[in-house]
């Protein structure tokens, strides 16, 4: 059984006197997701190119299976499944064809095509348009035809940028769905991401790049933990917006609160020590205080928050 | 548990494809691309363009076929082909190698298309080989049409000496000259990241830069003009050999097979002007500021542009990234 895997050593990428990525060292081995974040223009989707041989390093080299993909394009390439950039199919093709195509180039053995084709269709919920001309599509049509693309030939390492990008809320769902399904066989899946929900669902581990540099890469468990300063995080909505400054206060001067923050007018970020009897107690101080307390919840993400504090450190 | 269901996980199917050569790939994207550009409006447009091209001929032709300046023309097949066919062939065959060839890379990026075919595994060159030759066959459905167009015409005024056995070089030669003619529209859209350029690019340069440049080193560096690819496209017309001698009033052959081009258009204007006091009934013919290939030479030019075009056009393109 092999070990799939990804390797990236000292890759940089420099655009004329620009380094939009700068001596990444990255490696990704067996069977798991990973989250690939950082903010617009940190890097992911010239990583993920050079990683596929759409563009060409400054320096450093990266490997797909142990494969240098510089030096062995098809070779590396024939293991993965990648998608990249959102790229448009010839308009006059239909999703059949297109993956025909796909399937003749990669050369999926012919008694399979069928069913795979079928397979991957109906993952992407498209299996109702297999026979319509691209031409007509939405940019979500044809992206979900763009990742069944990618899973066609059933890889065993996955490169997805952004797989969610153009979808609507239904869509980037079921995009976390196929990728949890993805997840079920001996895997490696390497996606770009801006969805920290997307991310904390379904990756197992996490890097952040931010200005082309690495910042840092682990399990999820352990960057949230790490990250975290530990404290626990509840999210209090209001009815009304919150009044003066001496509210504010009064909030934070309640037991057992460490730091308390307005995000918007009607909600409250509060961070706070101890353990389930003190959240117990702060919570029925803060309905006391008659703020218009309507909702307590925990915040949408740990990841958020960590990924924000790490890259506003950068700035 | 979880340790054996990790340890379980079954292998994705993928690891038994097997990628084919890159030869296979190549005729499987032909055949993709090919289909593709059958399906396009382009293809409509330039079969509209040329069709329209076939009916002018047909219809000057038909109306004026009795008048004195067609009349030499209508009566021998090999001279109403080597001025209709030798004519318009060569401009049907740069106009289907702008529109296929002009935006073929370039397109590839401006559409994102190319970002489809960069995430497989398969070789750039096989990507524009397979591109080239889709463009290719596409170009010959249209020079086809074309062909028929004037066979058709030719069979209405010479019935069965329709097909006269220069077409068949002439054919060779026009196929030729389309192969090097879309390497070099291949070369330049590979330069290039939008569609437009390569197109206005690649038509500016057919259309007037080549026959400017052939001027250029002909009537003023008089100098023989071997190295602009267009002067070699007059071989298609230049198989038909045939031309009125201005002396004598008879159908002379003046087909030159060889790799020396000559100095003057058989039967050209300064050779109708009037016939010199001295010299044989050939210089005569040959007189003139311009030159013609022989067809022997039309063919290494040709087969020249193809070589080095393809090889520039791959090398640049193996390089190309898809930023
Ligand atoms: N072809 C190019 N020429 C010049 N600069 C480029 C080119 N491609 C990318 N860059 C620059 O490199 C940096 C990284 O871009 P990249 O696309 O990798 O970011 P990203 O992390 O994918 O961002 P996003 O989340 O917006 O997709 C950006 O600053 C961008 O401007
Ligand atoms: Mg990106």
């Amino acid at each position: 059984m092999t070990h799939p895997s990804i390797e990236c050593v000292q890759l940089t990428k420099n655009f004329g006197t620009f380094t939009a990525l700068s001596r990444l060292d990255l490696k990704l081995e067996g069977a798991k997701c990973v989250g690939f974040l950082g903010p617009n223009g940190a890097g992911k989707t010239t990583a993920l190119k050079m990683l596929t041989d759409m563009i060409f390093p400054s320096s450093g080299e990266c490997f797909i299976n142990g494969i240098n993909v510089r030096e062995e394009r098809k070779k590396a390439l024939a293991e993965a499944g990648v998608l990249i950039e959102s790229p448009e199919i010839y308009p006059s093709l239909t999703p059949r064809q297109a993956l025909e195509m796909v399937c003749d180039l990669r050369g999926v053995p012919q008694n399979l095509r069928r069913d795979r084709i079928e397979e991957v269709l109906s993952e992407v919920k498209m299996q109702d348009w297999v026979d319509k001309r691209f031409g007509k599509f939405s940019k979500g049509m044809k992206q979900r035809i763009n990742i069944a693309a990618a899973l066609v030939h059933d890889p065993g390492v996955v490169i997805l940028d952004e797989p969610a990008t153009g979808l609507d809320p239904r869509g980037m769902a079921e995009v976390r769905d196929i990728v949890r399904g993805l997840k079920r066989r001996n895997r490696l899946i390497f996606m770009s991401s801006h969805i920290l929900q997307e991310v904390t669902d379904v990756c197992d581990e996490v890097a952040l790049i931010d200005k082309g540099k690495l910042l840092f890469y682990d399990t999820l468990s352990n960057v949230t933990s790490k990250f975290a300063d530990g404290a626990p995080t509840i999210d209090v909505g209001l009815s009304r917006p919150l009044g003066d400054e001496s509210t504010l206060k009064q909030v934070e001067g309640l037991t057992g609160v460490t730091s308390c923050v307005l995000l918007e007018p009607k909600r409250l970020r509060l961070k706070f020590k101890g353990g389930p009897s003190a959240q117990e107690q702060l919570l029925a101080s803060l309905v006391e205080l008659k703020i218009g307390v309507i909702t307590l919840s925990e915040p949408e993400s740990a990841l958020e928050e960590i990924y924000l504090k790490q890259i506003s450190k950068g700035d | 548990m979880g340790e054996t269901e990790e340890k379980t996980k079954p292998e994705p199917a993928g690891s038994g494809s097997h990628v084919p050569g890159s030869f296979q790939q190549i005729l499987k994207l032909t055949r993709a691309q090919f289909q593709e550009y059958l399906a396009s409006r382009r293809f409509v447009i330039l079969l509209g363009i040329v069709a329209m091209i076939g009916l002018i001929i047909t219809a000057v032709v038909g109306a004026f076929h009795d008048r004195a300046f067609l009349h030499a023309l209508v009566s021998s097949p090999l001279a109403f082909y080597g001025s209709f066919w030798g004519g318009a062939a060569s401009f049907v065959i740069v106009l289907s190698a702008v529109f296929f060839g002009g935006d073929a890379i370039a397109g590839e990026f401006q559409n994102k298309t190319g970002y489809f075919l960069m995430g497989l595994p398969i070789r750039r060159t096989t990507i524009y080989v397979g591109k080239y030759i889709a463009a290719l066959l596409a170009s010959i459905c249209v020079l086809f049409v074309f062909f028929l167009i004037i066979l058709a015409n030719g069979v209405y005024y010479f019935g069965g000496d329709a097909l006269p056995w220069q077409f068949g070089p002439s054919l060779l030669l026009s196929i030729i000259y389309l192969v090097a003619v879309l390497s070099t529209t291949f070369l330049f859209s590979s330069l290039f990241k939008t569609s437009a350029y390569g197109f206005v690019l690649t038509a500016i340069l057919f259309i007037i830069g080549f026959s400017l440049l052939q001027d250029v080193v002909q009537s003023i560096l008089d100098y023989q003009p071997w190295m602009v690819i267009s002067y070699a496209s007059s071989a298609i017309g230049g198989v038909f050999g045939t031309a009125t001698d201005p002396c004598t009033g008879a159908v002379i052959n003046t087909i030159n097979w060889g790799l020396n081009g000559i100095y003057g258009i058989p039967g050209g204007p300064a050779a109708r002007a009037g016939c010199p006091a001295t010299g044989g009934p050939r210089e005569a013919l040959l007189s003139g500021p311009t030159w013609t290939p022989g067809i022997a030479e039309a063919v290494v030019i040709m087969v020249g542009y193809f070589v080095i075009t393809s090889i520039v056009g791959l090398l640049s393109f193996e390089r190309e990234e898809f930023a």
